[in-house]
């Protein structure tokens, strides 16, 4: 079992690690999301994998798995569909006001003004 | 009054001119200086108790664990420092009244002028160090403002950004001697620092917390070679250099030295540092000085080589030494505050302080001269003023210091140093108000309004009255602050004359000396032009020059523009890291044995590897990878069930509903399809990262899954507690809301606040040329033919009263059951959403009338009110309690206060899904979406007649 799930972590990541080095926003937005499940799985993993045992206190119950890990992965569920629809508006504002969805910095902008930079400074 | 509250005093007066400047910038001034007075006088309330020998306290416990405790307390030298920071604050706030023009902004000077004022008298009244720190990075801030208060002028930003960056430096060193200094002591409180003089002087740390400290103190008081930032720092306007530069900021290194005097003063480290370091500072500010043009960079110079003399007498770690040092420090604010005001005065009523364009002031402004001279003959250190006093105090302490078995070495330096100071003392007086009267100045000079004059006139008064009366006018404070220095009692004896003594004899060589060089003024200057003369300014901007083109170096090569390149470092990086941390860690091995796999995971896992593999072949069609990433989503909530979590399962299968529909509604804006850019080459490279980092992440969780806890898991106590201390069966949910509430408030708060970025990007995006682009779009896709199909509206409606019942027993029950104020918010949200989607956004949007923004306000207050609400019942913030109600007609059931948080989670969480959901339909709105009459496009309930 835990082969299986470390394997899909594993998975997750990669195509999540993939996406998120492609160019185009909206491929990068799918990869936070894949990244975010595996971040997830993995956080819930490190209570470690427990089979039939909920952390819900009940007559006759012996064990409980881990809470705490659930407690935390709970609100990061919550938190990265906030930051996933941040994202995803932030990239469909640049698409809308740049015309293309390009995550890349133009190549015109891209050159290192150093003696601007040095100006800014100093002003 | 409290202490604390005299230290809150200027921070509340900091606020009126805000809110006061319309009233006119009179209105502002008086009310800065109604919070300094009741200050002011609060403090000299204590000081019949501290002249009793008695130390006033004020303790508040503020992060007890770190030894962090809002703690204060008034000695002789808090009394001191205080009455210099709040008196000459007084004449300042009254000086840059008349001094600043109509143009400059007043309410904004005046707040930073409290601003720093109350640092100021937290650092002199903090009684914990790490307090003490806090305020002293304060003002390092608020100086900052204000000496770059003239935003227009280059060399005033310049100036104040030299100022931060030297001042801000030698504080970070100063936290970490701090820290060693508190850790050898055991706590952070200063009273209890003080006590430990034995302790902390044999440490072994005891030179590095020293030096750490010294290179605090030094850098904000501007000792040699740290020195340059005062000069540059004199483009602030005049009343800020008046108190930043002469009474209050470059004297709080002073304070620091003086403050932590028992402790880390008397060993031969301290002397040879700080005497040293004040010798050099003293000779080299003064000389110099001698030679400025600029009057307020004399001034600057010259109190570089006060600054000096003090440190150097606190260095000499002598008792009477260190008496001479609190009495100069008086002595100095007085006289050089004054000095500053009435360079100020020349500058505004001259138009210039370029002493080569002055001269002949004398009969033009004939009382700003007698102020100036009176000043300046004090700071010359000419009886019977009271900058002599103190002088023959200094130079009596230094006829008595061997330095490494030299006699005489100390007392020699020191008076050249004197002879300099005379020198430029005489200078000003000299060349700026004596000689012929000119034609050429800027303006025609005159003396200026009292408004102006006031403040140096009651300086110059003190600096008489101190000279002539020192033991009445100041000697009980020069005893107080003394003794607090040297925590013994002191009774020094101020005199003018103490017979003729070698001190004397000095002095007089000094006057004579000062006058002699001021003769030759002038070949000594053409002298000195012989010689290369370092330029700070000039390194200090290579310094920064460097590091910017080494940082420039560093980023560039990582971060060009390319996101995929960032990315990728990064992911390396990473990855590096992790390998280096497990290879190094000491993994102790598989301990764990694995569970058996059963069929359902199994084909849950096949499920998930095709999903994502086609996902990742796939993902250029938009749509289709959507539908593919919902699978995934899918399967990891069944993850979750499988694997004893139902609470995660069902905030999964919620959320993914949710974040689908947002993807989805957002794609309507973008192209459906990814084109294919990358080449072959570009993209097996980032194949093979990702196969790297998911092969290392996948192998860490399998690493950790495979281990045992390192250490006892802390789950036994929130299961065991769960019940008793929260009333809670479900042990996720009485985390959420009640052991880690604090970490659940902030995180509704961060959810509310993303919501509010979506909606604040939407207003922009609505402008401008997106907002053009999306009036004229058109939709590259073909549109369904009923936008609001019969059948989808009925079923949503007559599902949306069962599903708010759902969300509402989901919420109720979630304390003991899984569920809970998350998944309740997202049920509801999508019980919502779908109504949205059915009937179009705006139509619904019509009918209803709860603002989404006022959802998560009131969910964030909901939720803190609960917090606060455990503060009656004297529970630290947010403690829960429960209990149990019997109702007629229903069972007996449990009732806790962590409901009340957990509904404000469920408002917040509804909040700000539906203000996402509701940014991305305003959009669709510019768009040219039109908002539909009926909520269906075929409504047979409206259809008249029939057949």
């Amino acid at each position: 079992m835990e082969l299986l799930l470390s394997s899909a972590i594993g998975m997750l990541t990669a195509a999540g690690i993939y996406l998120i080095l492609r160019r185009r926003s909206f491929a990068v937005v799918l990869g936070t999301t894949m990244l975010s499940y595996a971040i997830n799985l993995f956080l819930f993993s490190t209570g470690r994998l427990v089979v039939d045992r909920p952390p819900i206190l009940q007559e006759g119950a012996t064990a409980y798995t881990d809470p705490l890990p659930q407690a935390l992965v709970l609100t990061a569920i919550v938190i990265s569909f906030g930051m996933t629809a941040v994202t995803v508006m932030m990239a469909l504002g640049a698409f809308l006001e740049g015309g293309d969805d390009r995550v890349d910095m133009p190549r015109a902008d891209r050159e290192p003004d150093l003696a601007r930079s040095r100006e800014d400074f100093r002003a | 009054m409290s202490p604390a509250l005299i230290a809150a005093l200027p921070f509340i007066g900091a606020l009126l001119p805000g809110l006061l400047i319309r009233s006119g910038r009179d209105v502002a001034a008086i009310s800065c200086a109604t919070a300094t007075a009741a200050a002011l006088l609060g403090l000299c309330l204590h000081i019949p108790a501290i002249l009793a020998g008695e130390v006033v306290t004020a303790r508040f416990e503020w992060l007890p664990q770190l030894g962090l405790n809002a703690n204060f307390r008034i000695d002789g030298l808090g009394l001191l420092f205080g009455i210099l920071i709040l008196g000459i604050g007084l004449l300042i706030i009254a000086y840059a009244r008349f001094y600043l023009s109509r143009r400059d902004p007043v309410g904004v000077f005046y707040t930073y002028l409290m601003l720093f004022q109350g640092a100021m008298m937290g650092i002199v009244l903090s009684d914990n160090i790490l307090l003490l720190l806090v305020f002293w990075e304060l003002t390092s801030l608020s100086s900052f403002l204000l000496i770059g208060y003239w935003k227009h002028l280059p060399e005033g930003r310049q100036g104040a950004r030299m100022a931060l960056t030297v001042t801000g430096l030698g504080g970070l060193a100063m936290i970490a001697g701090m820290l060693i200094l508190g850790n050898i002591a055991g706590s952070y409180d200063i009273s209890d620092i003080l006590n430990a003089r034995e302790a902390i002087q044999a440490s072994p740390l005891y030179l590095p917390a020293l030096l750490l400290i010294l290179l605090g103190a030094f850098t904000k008081s501007a000792q040699f070679p740290f020195h340059f930032w005062l000069p540059h720092a004199m483009a602030a306007p005049t009343p800020v250099s008046a108190y930043l530069h002469s009474a209050t900021m470059v004297k709080a290194g002073l304070f620091l030295l003086a403050r932590l005097w028992p402790v880390l003063s008397g060993t031969p480290e301290w002397f040879y540092i700080v005497a040293t370091t004040g010798l050099v500072t003293m000779i080299i500010g003064a000389w110099i000085a001698l030679f400025r043009d600029d009057l307020k960079s004399l001034l600057a110079f010259s109190t570089v080589s006060h600054l000096g003399l003090i440190t150097m007498l606190l260095g000499f770690g002598t008792e009477s030494a260190a008496v001479a040092a609190v009495f100069h420090i008086i002595n100095h604010a007085t006289f050089k505050a004054a000095l500053f005001m009435t360079a100020g005065i020349i500058d505004h009523e001259a138009g210039t302080r370029s002493i080569a364009r002055l001269g002949g002031l004398r009969r033009l402004m004939p009382v700003t001269f007698l102020i100036g001279t009176i000043a300046a003959l004090s700071m010359a250190g000419i009886p019977p003023l009271n900058g002599f006093l103190s002088k023959e105090m200094m130079l009596e302490g230094a006829t008595r210091t061997d330095w490494a078995g030299n006699g005489s070495l100390v007392f020699v330096m020191v008076t050249l140093g004197a002879i300099f100071s005379v020198a430029y003392s005489l200078r000003l007086i000299w060349h700026v108000f004596l000689g012929p009267e000119r034609h050429d100045y800027p303006h025609k000079p005159h003396d200026p309004g009292l408004g102006l004059i006031a403040g140096p006139a009651i300086l110059a008064v003190l600096v008489v009255l101190v000279g002539l009366f020192p033991n009445t006018m100041v000697g009980w404070l020069v005893d107080a602050s003394a003794a607090a220095v040297t925590q013994g009692t002191q009774h020094p004896h101020l005199a003018l004359w103490h017979g003729i003594t070698l001190a004397l004899l000095l002095s007089v060589i000094a006057i004579v000396g000062g006058a002699l060089v001021l003769a030759r003024y002038a070949g000594l200057e053409a002298l000195r032009a012989r010689f290369w003369r370092p330029d700070a300014k000039v390194m200090f901007d290579a310094l920064t020059d460097w590091s910017l083109r080494l940082s420039h170096r560093l980023t560039d090569r990582f971060t060009n523009g390319s996101m995929a390149r960032a990315f990728a470092a990064f992911s390396l990086t990473v990855l590096l890291c992790g390998g280096w941390a497990f290879s190094t860690g000491g993994y102790g091995g598989a301990s764990r044995p694995m569970l058996p796999i059963s069929v359902v995971p199994l084909v849950g896992w096949v499920l998930l590897m095709v999903a994502t593999v086609c996902m990742v072949a796939f993902h250029r069609q938009r749509v289709l990878a959507l539908v593919l990433v919902g699978i995934i989503g899918l399967i990891v909530s069944g993850c979750f069930v499988y694997l004893s979590a139902p609470d995660l399962a069902l905030t999964q299968i919620s959320v993914e509903v949710v974040t689908i529909i947002l993807l989805l509604l957002a794609l309507n804006f973008l192209p459906k399809r990814t084109l294919r850019e990358s080449r072959d080459g570009k993209r097996g490279f980032d194949a093979f990262i990702a196969a790297l980092t998911g092969l290392g992440f996948g192998g860490l969780a399998y690493a950790v899954m495979r281990s045992d806890f390192a250490l006892p898991s802390i789950a036994n106590y929130m299961i065991e507690n769960s019940h008793k201390l929260g009333g809670g069966d479900n042990v996720v949910n009485v985390i959420l809301v009640d052991f880690r509430g604090y970490d659940t408030f902030g995180e509704i708060t961060v959810l509310g606040i993303a919501a509010l970025t979506i909606f604040a990007l939407t207003e922009t995006l609505l402008l401008g040329a997106s907002g053009r682009r999306l009036r004229n779009w058109t939709h590259d896709s073909r549109r369904a033919g009923a936008r609001h199909p019969l059948l989808l509206v009925v079923i949503t409606r007559l599902i949306l009263p069962m599903s708010l019942v759902v969300g509402l027993y989901i919420f109720l029950r979630g304390h003991n059951a899984p569920g809970g104020g998350f998944i309740a918010g997202l049920v509801v949200a999508i019980a919502l959403v779908s109504q949205y989607m059915a009937s179009g956004f705006a139509w619904a949007q019509e009918r209803n009338h709860v603002p989404y923004h006022a959802l998560i306000g009131a969910g964030v207050i909901a939720a803190g009110a609960t917090g606060i609400g455990a503060w009656f019942a004297g529970e630290p913030f947010l403690t829960s309690v429960y209990g149990y109600v019997k109702l007629p007609g229903i069972e007996k059931f449990e009732l806790a206060s962590a409901m009340g948080f957990d509904l404000g989670v469920f408002l917040c969480v509804v909040g700000a899904v539906m203000l996402a959901l509701n940014s991305l339909s305003r959009i669709a709105r510019q768009a040219g979406e039109t908002v539909n009459a009926e909520p269906m496009d075929i409504n047979p309930s409206r259809s008249k007649g029939g057949r």
